[in-house]
């Protein structure tokens, strides 16, 4: 299993949008990391977190962990946290992922936003030591089978925003990534302007509205 | 029909991690009562996954240690993926956030008169900024009162007016440093909001300004 970690440190991965095809390849044997295409269409790691919340499937969280498990690492890192505590923090993240694979909804966000909200609260955990109040809960993956086109959508736009990021110019995505992984003030944050969000926040408006429907 | 609603420093803020606790408290108050508002927060929470997947590891110590993996996996064997509590959020006038704070809905919140039939409660938040409930009667003002930093007022029930606008329930106002207002609370129904302010209120009446040491705001 251990062949399935990331090279990160030598390879220097260059995020998941450049790769145009969506194909994740080692780069030594061009190979496919264990997806098939047509998973891999549905949106980055949603095979993984699926086979994990359906199957308690190992293998697929080992290479959720091989991905997201450094890079939650570096977020804490970068937000102050000494390498010890984050990388106890990381682990306590990913076995939360374990834990609460069930609750993630491919209609209402990406595994990787999915993981950034659980990394960013064990943050506020460790850094402020407050509490975090939470909205209240909407009842989280509740159809069995998620809806495959809104899922697919929600997923696609997730990667055109990433994209739509890289794309910002220098200063932009600078102080976006204070804002997220260092420590900017709330009225530096109001300085942060033309987030390309008008789409994906439409694609969330509606799996909410689905989710009010079946409450009822 | 909510007309009021986040702006996205707040909500980014929020996503970010980077607000103090009542801040945090009333903009997750705000979402429960908002779907708008909770999907312009996932839309920037998504910002944030960007961010994160698509990190370069570029320090040697960022690498997690040889046996993490192992330590994790020994971990997850422990118990399989749970399944999702799916309980119905309880209803009353406070949503899940606010009701923890007050220990219970409306009528669990112990009010102090501060004067003219209204009514306060300070919440427990750290320091950085101070949460309270308002409590003003029907077709009563609230002092004229400016503020140093951030004031936010979201109606929980009944409505006010002020310069500005109507509020009315899940509505929020956002008042900087600038806005000089006199909150008057609808004839008829009592008006019921979270107030959140990052530094102390000043009261314009010389009056209002001997009370505010016993307003502790």
């Amino acid at each position: 299993m251990l062949q399935l970690l990331d090279k990160s440190p030598i390879t220097r991965r260059q995020g998941p949008l450049s790769d145009p095809s969506g194909f994740k390849v080692v780069p030594q044997t061009g190979r496919v990391w264990g997806v098939t295409q047509a998973e891999e269409v549905q949106g980055e790691w949603v095979a993984q977190i699926l086979r994990v919340a359906r199957d308690a499937d190992e293998a697929a969280f080992v290479e959720l962990f091989a991905h997201f498990a450094p890079r939650v690492k570096g977020f804490l890192m970068k937000s102050g946290t000494d390498a010890a505590v984050a990388e106890e923090c990381a682990q306590d993240v990913m076995a939360t992922v374990w834990n609460k694979a069930r609750q993630f909804d491919p209609e209402r966000a990406s595994v990787a936003t999915w993981i950034f909200t659980i990394a960013r609260n064990r943050r506020i955990d460790v850094l402020r030591k407050s509490r975090r109040p939470e909205p209240e809960d909407l009842p989280w993956g509740p159809e069995p089978e998620p809806d495959q086109a809104d899922a697919l959508a929600l997923q696609q736009e997730s990667k055109k925003l990433g994209a739509a990021i890289a794309l910002l110019p220098e200063n932009q995505r600078a102080l976006i990534e204070q804002a997220y992984f260092g420590d900017l003030s709330h009225g530096e944050i109001a300085r942060i302007t033309g987030l390309p969000l008008g789409t994906i926040k439409s694609r969330i408006r509606l799996a909410l509205e689905k989710l009010r429907q079946s409450m009822t | 029909m909510i007309r009021h609603h986040l702006n996205d420093a707040l909500l980014m803020g929020y996503s970010a991690g980077q607000l103090p606790e009542a801040f945090n408290l009333i903009v997750a108050t705000h979402i429960s009562m908002c779907d708008e508002c909770r999907a312009r927060l996932e839309s920037f929470d998504a910002v944030g996954g960007a961010l994160l997947s698509g990190a370069t590891i570029d320090a040697p110590e960022q690498v997690m240690k040889n046996d993490s993996l192992a330590q994790v996996l020994a971990r997850i064997r422990q118990a399989p993926p749970e399944m999702p509590a799916r309980s119905k959020p309880k209803r009353g006038v406070f949503p899940a956030p606010l009701r923890d704070y007050v220990g219970g809905d409306l009528d669990a919140v112990r009010w102090r008169a501060v004067g003219g039939g209204v009514r306060q409660a300070i919440l427990p938040t750290a320091r950085d900024a101070s949460a309270r409930l308002l409590f003003i009667p029907g077709g009563v003002a609230v002092p004229d009162h400016g503020h140093r930093g951030t004031e936010l007022t979201l109606v929980l029930k009944g409505a006010f007016r002020d310069e500005v606008d109507r509020f009315g329930p899940g509505d929020i106002e956002i008042a900087t440093e600038e806005l000089e207002h006199t909150p008057i609370a609808e004839p008829g129904e009592d008006c019921i909001c979270l107030v959140v302010t990052d530094a102390p209120l000043r009261f314009s009446g010389l009056v209002p300004r001997l009370l505010q040491p016993f307003l502790k705001i």
